[in-house]
């Protein structure tokens, strides 16, 4: 248990270091690594942890998309060298003094190496300046709390006065119970800086990745510009087993899935995980003064 | 003031016989037309709007309808909104802006409906763009809460420059119910949940997330209507001359909403592992 803190601590060091400095990260290097292989939950088959390093946490044989870490996602997504973290200190405090929440705060803040459910940055992608805010589902079920809404209103905030373009990689499940009443008004408060921000003419690119739901769905995950999905992410309001306690059936096969929001209008498009740098970098030119290559 | 528990409070709230948004817009508005429909794919009853004038002036007034005989609760989906009843709100706000009407909403509800057709007519969008629409217009707006503050679909009218609550309301991220089901796996702790979520009128007014308290009878709204509305008539007035004033509405509600929770907020040491 404390090994593995420590190993998950060197390990976000690490890969922060590598962020601001550039330069290549090692792949698997933890001396502790005790399963070199782990199945694909979609297709059972096994691939090693190697494959699923270099694919990008995408099944070689499936294609099923595992949910990834903030930190990994802007590696993913970021030209080296580029990565400056916006507010990496502000987190939430137990404001209802609700029991138990401080302890299970502290502990996913040491498990995780996150101060919050999501990561604001200021970067490139492809080259083109941004602001970008990525939710990490390992925090709580990247709910929202207050430092959730918070950071994502200050994102907004930032590339309003900057004049930047927005990107916000979304993953919830939804406002974080734990916070009350409070985390319902972050929905309030996220909504508002994003109109404010496109209503200044700034460029908002939603990136909905599995799951995004409840209140995060009902906020600012559903005012992107352009919205974009990863391939089969969950992504509604209700989550589907309130759904079918509700009207008392099952769900159809595929429902609240990318690929069914995309065929019922509420999706741009639906983009595998390797080609995201990629269709971002092309939107970001799209928007971009003239259409100019590099900004 | 009675001291009824968070878990009366609940009760009081969802009491069949509690006045709704139909009852107040009879007792405090003259000249009501109802507006229906979201110019885009349907009607829905759970959200009740239009034009109405209130002490002689044009207002819009919207809410949530749980209807008042099984038939009409059935017609109104007891006042569960699906994604049409939300765009006929924002299409009925902008046309408030487009004519300097303010905008009163009487809120109302056990949550947004979480149906199979609402989600694949996109529930989730319906109630952003409601907060989109609401941080935007020029006009004020004032919410009263005036029984179930339920969770998003609550929210989605209440995005008011003032917002006012009865006394035995409750506003809340969940119903008690769900809390207690989510956080602890058993929804037959909702009254031990009652207590911990802050959803009184009087809790919501110390976390600033509500403005003032409209005092209700002893024994709740349902056993003096009259007296209720009055006490709703004599604080929507005060709070509706109040807001008249304010120069930039739109930018009110932004500031208002943008602070929510913030005092709560803490950056310890740079190193937080
Ligand atoms: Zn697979």
């Amino acid at each position: 248990m404390l090994n593995n803190r420590f190993s998950n601590r060197r390990d976000r060091l690490l890969r922060l270091k590598v962020m601001r400095e550039g330069g290549r990260l090692p792949v698997t290097n933890r001396i502790d690594a005790p399963v070199l292989f782990e199945q694909c939950p979609a297709c059972n088959a096994a691939v090693s942890k190697k494959q699923w390093a270099e694919s990008l946490s995408v099944c070689p044989q499936c294609g099923h998309h595992r949910p990834i870490g903030a930190y990994q996602r802007l590696e993913m997504l970021l030209d080296q060298g580029t990565f400056q973290e916006l507010n990496a200190n502000l987190c939430s405090a137990n404001a209802l003094e609700f029991e138990g929440y401080d302890s299970k705060l502290d502990t996913l803040r040491r498990r995780t190496g996150l101060s919050e459910a999501v990561v604001t940055a200021k970067g490139k992608i492809g080259g083109f300046s941004a602001v970008i805010a990525v939710m990490d589902s390992r925090f709580l079920m990247g709910s929202m709390g207050v430092a959730v809404g918070e950071k994502v209103a200050l994102a907004a905030e930032t590339a309003r006065k900057a004049k930047l373009p927005l990107v916000i990689f979304c993953a919830s499940g939804g406002a974080r119970m734990q916070e009350g009443i409070l985390s319902l008004m972050q929905m309030a408060k996220t909504a508002s800086a994003i109109t404010r921000f496109q209503d200044a003419g700034g460029l908002y690119i939603a990136c909905l990745t599995h799951p995004t739901t409840g209140g995060v769905t009902a906020s600012f995950a559903s005012l992107g510009d352009i919205t974009l999905a990863e391939p089969n992410a969950l992504i509604g309001f209700a989550g589907p087993r309130v759904i079918e306690q509700t009207i008392g059936q099952a769900l159809p096969e595929g429902f609240q899935r990318a690929e069914y929001l995309e065929e019922h209008g509420f999706m741009d498009a639906v983009v595998v995980r390797s080609q995201l740098k990629s269709t971002l970098t092309t939107l970001l030119r799209l928007h971009s003064k003239g259409g100019a290559r590099r900004g | 003031m009675a001291n009824h528990t968070p878990a009366q409070k609940v009760a009081l709230a969802r009491h069949a016989g509690r006045p709704g948004t139909a009852d107040y817009i009879q007792a405090l508005f003259t000249d009501f037309f109802e507006q229906k429909g979201d110019r885009l794919a349907g009607e829905d009853a759970g959200i009740l709007g239009g034009i109405a004038l209130y002490h002689g002036r044009p207002v819009t007034v919207i809410g949530h309808r749980k209807g008042r005989n099984l038939a009409e609760n059935q017609r109104c989906n007891f006042g569960m909104p699906n994604p049409e009843g939300y765009r006929k709100a924002q299409r009925l706000m902008r046309q408030a802006e487009k004519f300097g009407r303010p905008i009163i909403t009487f809120i109302d509800t056990p949550g947004a409906y979480p149906g199979l057709e609402a989600e694949e007519r996109g529930q989730g969008e319906a109630i952003a763009r409601s907060l989109a629409v609401m941080s935007q217009i020029t006009v004020p707006l004032i919410a009263v809460i005036t029984g179930e503050g339920g969770s998003g679909g609550a929210l989605a009218l209440a995005m008011g420059n003032t917002v006012l609550m009865l006394e035995n309301a409750i506003y809340s991220v969940l119903s008690p119910e769900g809390f207690a089901s989510i956080l602890w796996k058993d929804s037959s702790r909702s009254s031990e949940a009652c207590d911990v979520m802050k959803l009184t009128a009087q809790d919501l007014k110390q976390l600033e997330i509500i403005d003032d308290i409209i005092p209700e009878p002893e024994q709740g709204a349902h056993t003096d209507p009259d007296a209720v509305f009055q006490a709703v008539d004599a604080a929507l007035q005060k709070a509706l001359s109040r807001a008249l004033r304010i120069s930039d509405p739109a930018v009110h509600r932004q500031k208002k909403f943008r602070t929510m929770g913030t005092a709560f907020l803490q950056e310890p040491g740079k190193d937080v592992l």
